[in-house]
């Protein structure tokens, strides 16, 4: 496979772009694999990429059902960060942040990563010392993190409404290595990454059934390209976990609930980085095509359907009101749901499950994508090793019945409140 | 999504806090803590039918036992969750 290169651009450009090679090779099933990691979204193949490159593992295979990437790494809103509070979330961001870094010299595929900011905002002396104990944390960690006062936010977005009569804004946290990411992008660069170093990536292959030995153990999966075998499979379907979970025979301590994203008609440049209301649940920051991309709460029931319901759009509207007024004229170009895997504590699991040759990749809320290098890095070592990565220990399924809980937000066991 | 409350007619689902999975039941005090671990933490969630837990908050404050479709969100039927069979 040839490597992208300014040389490589114009050779191609001069030929009319039609010798360009496929991204990644499209085989057929072989009948036994080292590893199969199922789902062929953003987790799934950065961890076959990491197994190549990182574990010289490369007899693995990508299940995929659907296509590559169609479904939450190209239905996500784009935000990489690493301002988390708790010890065992912020060593993994941070990690994650740092692979975002190297990513596209790792890949040679530009994922257009780009370090805009992430600015937090507050607007209540409660809300700005819980923002300078998180940024402390963040600091702790290795992460970068800077309390601003109203007057440094008013020069970076002077458009916001600092005078709410409900929220004045008082300051924000900033994190200036955060911002935004091409996700489509992201999938095709590890996928095209993992295909040269030997991955097979099976895209129309729907896990039916797992295959058992006598012992009960998982040596494979029955898919509807035939049967494959495998030393170790591990699942990396946020959003599905539990169905496919279910065909093992587990139960999940998570449920899947709809989360609706929006994008507005292209404007020139006016939002610089990523910015979040501290007075509601709401994000926005602007595409490089112009776009604003925007969200805000689950919808908070159930759901599988990959859409939501009128009342989010119009709290989310009313938060993007409550913010920057501004935005009062853009018109709303698309929305669309994405299903997430809603943990009990709002925190991600990747960990070896009880039943041996079955390992879980999963419930990573809201906060799949910008995780996206680092989970598909833990999970590899995961799968590799047998034993956690450092930065993932706190990942654990039996934490709940430890009593570990990871809880970012501290709202308890009620998965639609993360 | 509307769901038709017994007692107040058809209503915005707006107005109902949800409270998921109608189907874990409290464990006796002394059945232990992987009884207790499964009761509160661990979930079917299905995809398709699911019967669960919705309090109409701005209405007439009954809990309800709503039975709806995870993936289509049709609802077939809601009763009052005390005169729900179990």
């Amino acid at each position: 496979m040839s490597r992208y290169s300014i040389f490589s651009l114009a050779r191609n450009a001069l030929t009319g772009h039609r010798h360009w090679d496929r991204a990644w090779r499209d085989p057929p099933p072989k009948p036994h694999y080292d590893i199969i990691v199922v789902g062929g979204g953003g987790h799934g193949l950065a961890t076959a990429h990491y197994l190549a490159k990182i574990h010289g593992i490369s007899r693995v295979a990508v299940i995929e059902k659907g296509w590559l990437g169609g479904g939450n790494v190209g239905r996500n809103t784009t935000i990489i960060r690493a301002n988390y509070l708790l010890d065992g979330n912020e060593p993994f961001y941070e990690w994650s942040l740092k692979l975002w870094e190297g990513l596209e010299q790792d890949l040679n595929y530009n994922a257009m990563v780009s370090q805009r900011g992430v600015l937090n905002l507050f607007h209540s002396d409660a809300e700005r010392d819980a923002a300078a104990r998180r940024g402390n944390a963040m600091l702790l960690h290795g992460s970068d993190a800077e309390l601003l006062h109203r007057d440094a936010v008013r020069k970076l977005c002077p458009f916001l409404d600092f005078d709410n009569a409900r929220f004045p804004i008082q300051g924000g946290l900033l994190q200036r290595r955060g911002g935004s990411a091409r996700h489509d992008a992201v999938a095709w660069g590890f996928a095209r990454a993992a295909s040269a170093r030997g991955v097979d990536i099976l895209q129309n292959c729907e896990v039916l059934a797992f295959l058992r030995d006598a012992a009960g153990a998982i040596v494979g999966v029955e898919t509807s390209r035939g049967s494959i075998s495998a030393n170790k499979v591990g699942i990396a379907v946020a959003g599905n976990s539990s169905r496919v979970a279910a065909m093992a025979g587990l139960r999940l301590p998570i449920e899947s609930h709809v989360l609706q994203a929006f994008v507005s008609e292209g404007l020139k440049p006016i939002i610089p980085g990523v910015v979040t209301f501290g007075a509601a649940h709401f994000y926005i920051s602007q595409s490089d095509k112009g776009g604003l991309v925007f969200g805000g709460d689950v919808d908070g029931y159930n759901s599988y359907a990959q859409r939501g319901n009128l009342p989010i759009v119009e709290d989310t509207c009313e938060s993007a009101m409550a913010l920057m007024p501004m935005v009062g004229r853009a018109r709303i170009l698309r929305s669309w749901g994405g299903i997430m895997d809603m943990s009990m504590d709002g925190s991600p699991i990747i960990d070896r499950s009880p039943i041996e040759g079955l390992y879980i990749n999963a419930g990573w809320c809201y906060g799949g994508f910008k995780a996206t290098p680092a989970s598909g890095w833990c999970f590899a070592h995961l799968l590799a090793t047998d034993r956690s990565h450092r930065v993932a220990e706190a990942f654990r399924l039996d934490r709940f019945m430890s009593g570990h809980i990871l809880d970012e937000k501290g709202k308890g066991p009620q998965p639609n409140l993360h | 999504m509307r769901i038709p409350c017994p007692y107040c007619g058809e209503r915005d689902s707006d107005e109902f806090v949800y409270r998921s999975d109608a189907a874990p039941s409290r464990p006796n005090p002394e059945a232990g803590q992987a009884a207790f671990h499964d009761y509160v933490y661990l979930r079917q969630n299905p995809a398709g039918k699911i019967r669960e837990h919705w309090y109409h908050a701005n209405g007439c404050r009954h809990w309800l036992v709503v039975e709806r479709d995870t993936f289509t969100h049709i609802i077939s039927n809601a009763v009052i969750a005390g005169e729900a069979n179990p």
